[in-house]
């Protein structure tokens, strides 16, 4: 794989490789000394049409700890119908010579557009794209899911599992989230159960063949005992759009939908509590929720620059040879092999 | 990952056709690592301060053996507080030339490395260059008093100025020949061969 | 002197093989003598075996985008129509939605203008029902029918009109003149923002939806204000399975609607949109395979009435872009007799005069032009189409006549080849070749703005 567009791209294998790498990385970053010489000499770009300072900040210090050069360039309100064009940003890029381009775009399936339109030979890392996917969050939260609760004293990362098992719930505004898409895909993948609660409006027609359950009750979730509940951000212009909004009032979401210490008390104690960021604190998750011993939100920030490391790693360290060699043991960029440290390892 | 040479996959498989010669068998291996303790004690006067780190494959389990030689001959060490693994994949300066490395795990025991002797052990010592990156990626973990280099085979063909301070043995090769270490904890059974290149 | 053409053993509507003569701008004989009524004449005489070949009454588009006035960059009339000629139609009609809006007499002369000028296929300007295709007031539909264009056929294509009172105003009005309101059915409020269909694959790959409802609503409504004035209807490009049901039911009911469905409604579906390829982005947008077959079945038993192209070409930067970037549309003139060819006649669903039907009589008539889509018989225009069926072509847009490149079907083989189109008993095409003719100003290739 050359690129990283959407978590539909990972099998089982090519997704417990990069949480497995992610490890390492996350291994080098509790040092003094957290730079690695690795992507020395290369360039990521950072091309953000839709302002996520979080994003691209984690991106920015994943790469800048790999040693590789980085470029951020806003393209903020430039692409759709007015300024330039994301093709001739694609080719203004690829004259600088960037090895890697991580884009955030508000239209579904700008990424896929730049990695095949045959504009520029980087890889492209999807940093987030309309309503479609987020696979760098969806590995960030698989990998923190992993070191809670597949993780035990001898590998406290889970290195080589998957997450068998696991009930995650999802909950919020599954319908315009790439967040839940990506990560629905993702924890499928990975063996793990999941639920999406959310009103009626708020998930979207054709969510029937998703491999997750759907619940309108939160309530009723909570009370079959997660191991996982993920609260996803739901932005208040939600309440303005066509109809009047998505649901009556940010009140009544609360009511039903808003994760506060009631709700937290019926979780099981192994249970965690995951969010995206940023939070609407009192409107999807109380402060009690937010602040919770059992929040692993602060966690996941740290864990998507390990991830985020990993990505970059897989995407840019190798010779960028990946369509042959399995027989020998080489390892083609995202894809499967072993990583145990018993591995008989290629030279 | 630890020699300078491709190894294929199946290290039990040979070629057919393709002289395998073993030139170190299981107690030859034993005996080596036996010597190569007691070398490090008496260099170090003793095994105070010794930090083992082996390099990712075989590495790690040889500097697991060696450690274990240790405590046994030097009373007050206790293997498991002297050993640990150096990954220096992230390190390495060849890593474009090659698909995408798998990345290995970097342990080091709980005292750290500043100040103490750090016995740095690799399967095979070729080019060098692993030792070259093994020696940036120490530099980035602490700073130690010393830094050792044990190898169980040096086969020559140094491209950096990098010599090891304790053998197991030296093993004239040609280029193209491949020495393979395998060991009982990775590979099933323990020896070195010496593969292709033609007569020996 | 003018060219005669001898078709010889020519199969009329797929029909028995015989010789048909045209000549004097009529079908002049038909029959094994054809040709002996040619000897008689002064003229050229220029014999095509057409063998194995159907002969058909000139396609007619009641579905056009010509893009002039306003965007030539796109297409030309003079381009446009010439690839209407290489498709096989003899008559199109062209959009209002150009640029000024064609919602005055003077504008839609302007392009009946230019369409005869270009020679290619008669021009039928269609009226905007409103001023500017604003939503908000008739247009003066009397003067663009009484106006030397003599529209008949009025639509605010691109937008519904969604007010049911104007809708209901332009339903009258156009009885005056024996008019029909050509509706695209999309309510705009359920499609804010739409991108393509939804359902299973939008849910998948993020883009927003956009439902059938929206469509099969507005159609409800408006078959019913049909009923309610006793006007004509036309149902533009109709995608869903449930739009059929609805039309179905409404003719059951004696209703004067008619209907059309384009060639990509019935051989592409939304599966397409995964790849994100700006190409397959249209309005209204592909569908499931349900609605392709329920399309397909209600064109064979004659619920959908007409096949239209819904020709709409594009500039490449209006393509090469991101999705929700990308201008809705696609290409179809030059393609959409091989696309009914493939879906109904090689499926065994209709017959080469259900095509004609399909393809000329009906549109003609819903059109109200009188002299296309006329039977095959001696004394009639000869507007006809030569098809060679058994010919097989791969799509390549930068070789068809049409000035923009947005064709969904690039790269696809697709049977059957237009060999010649007769306007008038004028050659437009000839062995596929669309014969230019210099003396003509804006008969040539391309991009020609007199």
């Amino acid at each position: 794989m050359r690129h990283l567009l959407s978590t539909t791209d990972l099998d089982r294998a090519a997704a417990v490789r990069v949480l497995d790498t992610a490890a390492q990385m996350a291994a080098t970053q509790g040092r003094q000394i957290k730079k690695l010489p690795t992507l020395r000499g290369r360039t990521v770009v950072n091309l953000f049409f839709e302002d996520s300072t979080r994003t691209r900040i984690s991106f920015e210090t994943a790469a800048k700890r790999l040693s590789a050069d980085v470029i951020n360039f806003s393209a903020k309100g430039s692409s759709v119908s007015k300024g330039e064009s994301l093709k001739d940003t694609a080719l203004t890029l690829q004259a600088m010579g960037a090895d890697a381009i991580v884009i955030r775009h508000q239209a579904s399936g700008a990424p896929h557009t730049l990695a095949h339109a045959g504009w520029t030979d980087a890889a492209v890392v999807n940093a987030g794209d309309g309503m479609h996917q987020h696979p760098t969050q969806a590995l960030l939260d698989a990998f923190t899911l992993r070191r809670h609760l597949a993780g035990d004293a001898g590998n406290p990362d889970g290195v080589g599992r998957d997450l068998a098992g696991l009930h995650v719930a999802i909950v919020g505004d599954v319908l315009h989230s790439r967040v839940a898409r990506s990560n629905v895909d993702l924890l499928h993948t990975l063996g793990a159960r999941v639920t999406l609660v959310a009103p009626p409006t708020l998930l979207p027609v054709g969510v029937g063949p998703w491999p997750a359950a759907v619940s309108y009750r939160l309530d009723d979730v909570l009370a079959q005992g997660p191991d996982a509940v993920m609260m996803l951000r739901v932005q208040r212009e939600r309440m303005s759009t066509a109809g009047g909004g998505f649901f009556p009032s940010p009140l009544e979401y609360t009511r039903l939908y808003g994760l506060d210490a009631r709700r937290l008390a019926t979780l099981p104690d192994h249970s965690i509590v995951l969010h995206p960021g940023p939070m609407n604190r009192g409107l999807e998750i109380s402060a009690d929720a937010a602040d919770s011993p059992r929040a692993v939100i602060v966690e996941q920030v740290a864990n998507g620059v390990a991830v985020r490391m990993a990505v970059l790693y897989l995407l840019l360290a190798g010779d960028g040879d990946t369509g042959a060699a399995p027989a020998t043991g080489a390892v083609p960029a995202l894809t499967s092999v072993p990583t145990t440290a018993t591995e008989v390892s290629p030279r | 990952m630890t020699s300078g040479t491709p190894v294929p996959d199946d290290p039990t498989a040979g070629a057919p056709g393709t002289a395998a010669t073993v030139v170190l068998g299981e107690q030859d291996v034993a005996r080596a690592l036996t010597r190569i303790a007691h070398e490090i004690l008496e260099r170090n006067k003793g095994g105070h301060d010794l930090v083992v780190l082996g390099i990712p494959t075989r590495g790690v389990p040889l500097a697991q053996r060696l450690a274990a030689r240790l405590a046994a001959v030097e009373p007050g060490l206790v293997a498991e507080h002297l050993v640990g693994s150096l990954d220096v994949t992230m390190y390495r300066d060849d890593l474009a030339q090659h698909p995408t490395r798998t990345i290995g795990a970097t342990s080091v025991p709980a005292g750290g490395i500043d100040g103490k002797v750090v016995v740095l052990v690799d399967d095979v010592l070729y080019s060098g260059r692993t030792i070259r990156a093994a020696l940036d990626a120490l530099n980035d973990l602490g700073r130690p008093r010393a830094v050792q280099l044990a190898a169980l085979v040096d086969r020559g063909h140094r491209e950096l100025p990098i010599r090891a301070d304790f053998v197991g043995k030296n093993l004239p090769t040609s280029t193209a020949e491949r020495v393979r270490v395998l060991l009982a904890e990775t590979d099933g059974r323990t020896a070195v061969v010496i593969e292709g290149g033609g007569a020996r | 002197m003018t060219t005669q053409y001898l078709l010889k053993d020519v199969a009329p509507l797929g029909g028995e093989p015989t010789d048909v003569l045209v000549a004097g701008g009529l079908v002049a004989a038909v029959g094994a003598g054809a040709g002996d009524a040619a000897e008689n004449a002064p003229d050229d005489l220029h014999v095509i075996d057409a063998t194995g070949m159907v002969l058909l009454p000139g396609l007619v588009d009641l579905h056009t985008h010509l893009r002039e006035p306003g965007r030539e960059d796109a297409e030309t009339v003079a381009s446009g129509t010439r690839a209407a000629a290489a498709g096989g139609f003899t008559a199109v009609h062209a959009m209002a939605n150009t640029t000024p809006t064609q919602d005055t007499a003077g504008v839609v002369e302007q392009v009946w203008r230019l369409g005869r000028e270009a020679g290619w296929v008669d021009v039928h300007p269609v009226g905007a029902v409103s001023v500017g295709l604003a939503g908000e007031h008739l247009a003066e539909l009397a003067a663009m029918a009484d106006s030397a264009a003599r529209v008949r056929v009025f639509s605010d294509d691109g937008k519904c009109v969604h007010d049911p009172v104007l809708m209901r105003r332009a339903l009258e009005y156009t009885k005056a003149f024996d008019g029909v309101v050509a509706q695209h059915a999309q309510e705009p409020r359920l499609t804010e923002g739409a991108q393509m269909h939804e359902g299973v694959v939008s849910a998948e790959i993020g883009l927003a939806g956009w439902p059938a409802v929206a469509e099969e609503a507005i159609i409800a409504r408006d078959v019913l204000l049909a009923e309610h004035v006793g006007a004509r209807l036309h149902v533009c490009h109709l995608s869903t399975a449930g739009s059929v049901e609805l039309v179905r039911w409404a003719k059951s009911r004696g209703i004067d609607v008619t209907a059309e469905v384009t060639p990509h409604h019935l051989v592409l579906t939304d599966e397409e949109a995964r790849g994100y390829d700006p190409v397959f982005k249209v309005n209204p947008p592909l569908r499931t395979q349900a609605d392709v077959d329920a399309v397909r079945a209600g064109l064979a038993d004659g619920t959908i009435d007409i096949v239209a192209t819904d020709h709409a070409p594009h500039t490449r930067e209006d393509k090469d872009c991101e999705w929700a970037a990308a201008a809705f549309g696609m290409t179809g003139l030059e393609t959409a007799l091989s696309v009914v060819q493939q879906t109904m006649v090689d499926t065994g669903r209709m017959t080469w005069a259900d095509v004609a039907r399909v393809l000329s009589e009906n549109p003609a008539r819903i059109g109200r032009v009188a002299d296309q889509g006329r039977p095959l018989a001696v004394g009639e225009p000869a507007n006809l189409v030569l098809v060679d069926p058994a010919a097989r072509r791969v799509v390549v847009p930068e070789q068809q006549a049409t000035a923009a490149a947005n064709s969904p079907l690039r790269g696809r083989e697709l049977p059957g080849r237009v060999v010649a189109t007769f306007l008038r008993g004028r050659a437009t095409v000839l062995d596929g070749v669309p014969q230019d003719d210099p003396a003509r100003p804006g008969f040539a290739a391309g991009r020609v703005t007199p």
